[in-house]
This record gives C-alpha cells, structure tokens and sequence, in this order.
C-alpha cells in the first residue's frame, strides 16, 4: 500500500479540509485541534462525495433539568462533515455517523512527518465507488 | 511510482449548488457501470425546479390580469409570483446541507448552441448517471392544487405545459414530460388533454396530489375516460403540505415530509380503489410517484381487513383493494432501504418485477440514483433490468433502443476539460511538491 506525500501540514487550516484524487481513489483529509484524520470520500449510504460536503458542528437537543426542550442547538465541540448527496453527518474525529454508529467512512491512515502530511492509499479493489 | 505521482495534483472542491451535475453526480458515474449491461434506463420522476425559468412560464400566461399582475411582482424582486410555496417553510436544503436542493446554479453553454438551459442540465444529469430517459416534473407547483386564488392553477398550469411542449420537448427527446391537469377545474383539464395529450414527448397526463378533491367525483368520470382512450397512466404525484390541518402540530420538517408526501396518496388511492374506479376504467393505467413504497404494503393491508367486512360500502369491487392496487404502477422513489426484509416484502407484494418504475427524483434532497436498484441483494437480474427501464418502456411504449453515453466517458471528458482549464493547470503547478516518500 504506498504511502503519499499530501502536501504541508502548515497548509491546512485548523479546522481544515482538503479531498485530493490520487489515481483511482478519493480521501477527504481534515484537521481538528491540531489532529489530522482521513477518510475515504465515500458515503455508506449510496456512495456519495462525502467529504467534499458542508462542515457544521453537530446539532443538538437542548433538553433542561424539568425535561423541556429548549429546542436545538450547535454543539460546541463536534464537528460533522455532511454528504452533499442526502446529508447524513459523520463526526469528523470518528468518520462515524452521528446517531448509529454502524453508518461510518472508511478511515485510511494518515501521519504526519517533517512537516508533511502522509495518507496511506488503500489496497487496490478496497476501495471504490 | 511516477505516473501515479502525476496523478496526485488533482484537489476535487467542496460540493455547492454552484456545482456541475457532471461532478455532482460523478460518482454515481461509477456505480453506473452496474447497469451498463442493461438496454434501457428510465428515470420516471425527475424535477424542474422552476423558479429560475419562472419569468418564461409567467411569459406565456394567457390571461392578461394574471400576467401583468406576475410581471410587476416579479420586476419587484419576488421570485415565483402566483406560486402559492411558502418561502419561509423551504427546508428541503437542510440549511445547504445538500445544495443541489438549491440550485441549479451552475454554468451552462450559450443556449444558441448547446440549447435551453434546463436542457443542457437534463442531459448533464442523464448522462452522467446513465440514464436514457427522463420524465420532468415541476416541483414548487405541486403545491398549486391548493392556491386559494381565482384561476391561477388554471392559468399557470396552462403556461407550464405550453413551455414544456413548445420550448423543452421539441429540443431533447430522451427528455419525456407529462401533461399537469388543473384537477380543480375538470373541463379544463379535458381541453389540456386533447390539446397536449399527443405532443411527442408527453407520455401522461399527471395530477398534483397536494389537494382536498374527492378523485371519485363524477366531474372526473369524463376526464378519466379520455385518459383511458389517449393509452397514457394518469399519474398522481405526492408532495409536502404543512398547512394541513393535522400537520400543523407536527413541528420538524421531517415529520411532515415523512408523513404528507403519503398522505395525499393514501387518502386518493383509498377513495379510487373503495370507489371502483378500476371497475368503470379497466384499460386506465395508474402511476403513483412520489410516496416511496411502505405505504402501499399498509393500505393493501387495511383495505382488505375491512373490506372482507363491509364489503357492502363497497359494493363495485370484485376482488379485493390490493388486487386492484397490485395492477397499478409505482415508482420507486424515495426507496425504504433501512429495513431490507420488509423492502424485499413490499417488493413481493406490489409485484415490483412488473409493476415498479425507477425514479431518481434528481435534484431534490433524498434523489436516488439507479444503483439504488442494481444493489438490491433480493433481486434478479431481470427485476433489476424491468424495474430500471423496461416496465417505463411498456406504461409509456418507448422504444427498448440504448440512447444514454458510456457514464464513464462522461466522466473523463468532463475531468479533461476540467484539467485543461486555465485555473486548474495553474492549481497543478502549485502542487509539483506532492512526492511519494523518498522520491526525487
């Protein structure tokens, strides 16, 4: 599985996105408080660009102690990526899908070295449409 | 090592409404070769969201009151005058969370040369997802059965067609459309009918689900006979309404969408079935779009239970309702695939290798694209090539003959024009730095 070399890590943004295409596959690379994940850009649900959607921080129920809604709000430490296709969310750090966990990007590893940043490309026939 | 390495320039954009449907939709190019083997795809509900083209619709209205009155709302900054759509209810986008939903805004070629502009993005959005054919739809205006004011369903729906069979049809005809009835009005409906019925390109005549008329009503009877004799499906197309009286305590849109885009066809497919209408009408084909597919499994469910008891209500039937609704046509879209065995029954039970049509709904938010159908574990090979085109060829007699590209060819002309355009080649030299580990 050859490594690649995806550029400086003081060239992203924190937070930050880039998707880049080597050859066939497609990896949506982000950073988060310092942390870099990858994924490949590929929804589980019907094969969507993933990782090429909108980032929001998650949203939520504001439920009080007497058990009334206060209706939603935007969380203040997760953060989704949301497939531009149907909107299913992914929490950035995990790839998993905000309420069932089973729905998740493939992760691909990542690492940073001298300053660059690494992805791992995955097998060939791994990954796909 | 090297030819990969030139590959790794490419940096593909974040997704908005801006966006090609060629990349849009690229990756559905891919699962396209599934079916690349299959003769024909057609997609039966696909949608023109209309407020762009608004100015040419209101352009052809043929009453003078009307006309001005849109004219002047539109010169004032409004953007669907007449059209009774709530703005401020408009959550399909999921606040850009799917920008297709609001769009289309990307760029097109001069209309002199490559066609209308809604042309060009059909064309875009069939070849790229491999498909032969598809069937327009309006989307703001399923809501104008409801439009309180005098004679704007009449006058609008008027105008649609006209712009759909003089200005769209004659310029693409893998582009397929259907007739709107001003159902509000039934001799007007008669009249679009005669007038439209045969146009090349209009392979049915569709009512706008989103209304409080009785289908049962003998206003209708004539209509329906006329239909019956043109050999085209009436079709009814759902949609979403949150001023429905019992809608209005559900407080998400997608409570409402989940249950209004239902519910108008429940209630008309009750009142057709429990009516007999099959009865009076045996050679009227029947499509319903729009709904997904769990509803029908329950109303063939409910029908049935009550009808083995008070079958003297509904005296007209021969059989039982879900016999009935067993002959009629669905689409396919949006597809329940959450819980596959119970999808795999609903399947069993509408006789889905016969009776359903592929439907992408393409552009809105929950769109299906033909794999949707083609990943299916539970069904055959022949299903699959019935429900994705060959059941449309027959409701609509078209002709079994591929018109769609090879998607992936598609796909690489596009990547070639993209990677030939100035801005990218100057984007690929910035990037000369990209290099495997250890590489020179």
């Amino acid at each position: 599985m050859p490594e690649v070399n995806i550029g400086k890590a003081s060239s992203f943004q924190d937070p930050g996105r880039r998707v880049v295409e080597i050859g066939s596959v497609q990896i949506g690379v982000f950073q988060l408080d310092g942390k870099f994940y990858a994924y490949e850009n590929r929804c589980p649900h019907l094969g969507g660009p993933a990782c090429q959607g909108k980032i929001l921080p998650r949203v939520l129920e504001a439920v009080a102690e007497d058990k009334k809604s206060a209706g939603r709000v935007f969380s203040r430490d997760q953060l989704n990526i949301i497939c531009p296709w149907h909107g299913f969310e992914f929490d950035i750090r995990t790839g998993k899908h905000v309420a069932i966990s089973k729905y998740r990007l493939r992760p691909v590893p990542i690492r940073t070295g001298g300053g660059d940043v690494y992805v791992t490309l995955p097998r060939k026939g791994e990954s796909g449409p | 090592m090297g030819d990969l390495a030139q590959e790794i320039v490419r940096d593909l954009p974040e997704i908005t409404a801006a966006t090609d449907t060629r990349d849009y939709l690229a990756h559905a190019a891919r699962f396209a070769q599934r079916h690349e083997k299959y003769e024909l795809i057609v997609d039966v509900d696909a949608h023109l969201q209309e407020a762009q083209f608004w100015p040419e619709i209101i352009e052809l209205l043929e009453n003078d009151v009307l006309k001005q009155t849109a004219q002047t709302m539109l010169k004032g900054g409004m953007a669907m005058p007449l059209s009774n759509l709530a703005p401020g209810l408009n959550f399909q986008s999921m606040a850009g969370r799917v920008p297709h939903q609001s769009g289309p805004r990307e760029r097109t070629d001069d209309p002199a040369t490559a066609g209308h502009r809604f042309v060009q993005i059909v064309r875009r959005t069939m070849d790229t997802m491999g498909v032969d054919y598809q069937v327009i739809f309006p989307t703001s205006m399923l809501l104008l059965g409801l439009n309180p004011a005098d004679g704007v369903e009449l006058y609008l729906s008027r105008a649609y067609n006209r712009w759909l069979c003089e200005i769209i049809l004659p310029q693409e005809k893998r582009i397929l459309g259907m007739v709107y009835l001003p159902f509000n009005s039934p001799e007007a409906c008669e009249q679009l009918v005669k007038e439209f019925g045969g146009v090349s390109g209009v392979v049915g005549f569709t009512v706008t689900s989103v209304r409080f008329a009785p289908v049962h009503s003998p206003s209708y009877m004539r209509l329906y006979s006329m239909i019956e004799d043109t050999g085209k499906p009436l079709v009814f197309h759902a949609g979403p309404n949150w001023n429905d009286a019992s809608f209005k305590t559900l407080n998400r849109f997608i409570s409402m969408h989940s249950l209004s885009f239902v519910h108008y066809n429940l209630i008309h497919m009750t009142n057709w079935v429990i009516n007999a209408i099959p009865e009076r009408f045996p050679k009227l084909k029947v499509l319903w779009v729009e709904s997904g597919l769990a509803w029908i499994p329950y109303l063939m469910q409910r029908l049935d239970h009550e009808f083995l008891m008070r079958q003297n209500e509904a005296p007209g039937l021969k059989k039982l309702p879900s016999d009935y609704m067993r002959e009629m046509y669905f689409s396919s879209q949006p597809m329940e695939q959450v819980h596959p065995k119970a999808l795999q029954v609903t399947m069993e039970m509408i006789n889905a290798e016969s009776q359903l049509l592929y439907a992408s709904d393409w552009p809105h938010w929950d769109f299906n694209p033909p794999h949707t159908v083609t990943t299916l574990p539970f069904l055959s090979d022949q299903a699959k090539r019935n429900i994705l085109g060959l059941n449309a060829a027959r409701l609509f007699d078209l002709p079994i003959k591929r018109l769609r590209p090879r998607p992936e060819d598609v796909v690489a002309q596009r990547k070639t024009d993209v990677l030939d355009a100035p801005a990218f080649r100057e984007a690929r030299e910035e990037d000369a730095e990209l290099r495997f580990p250890g590489q020179a």
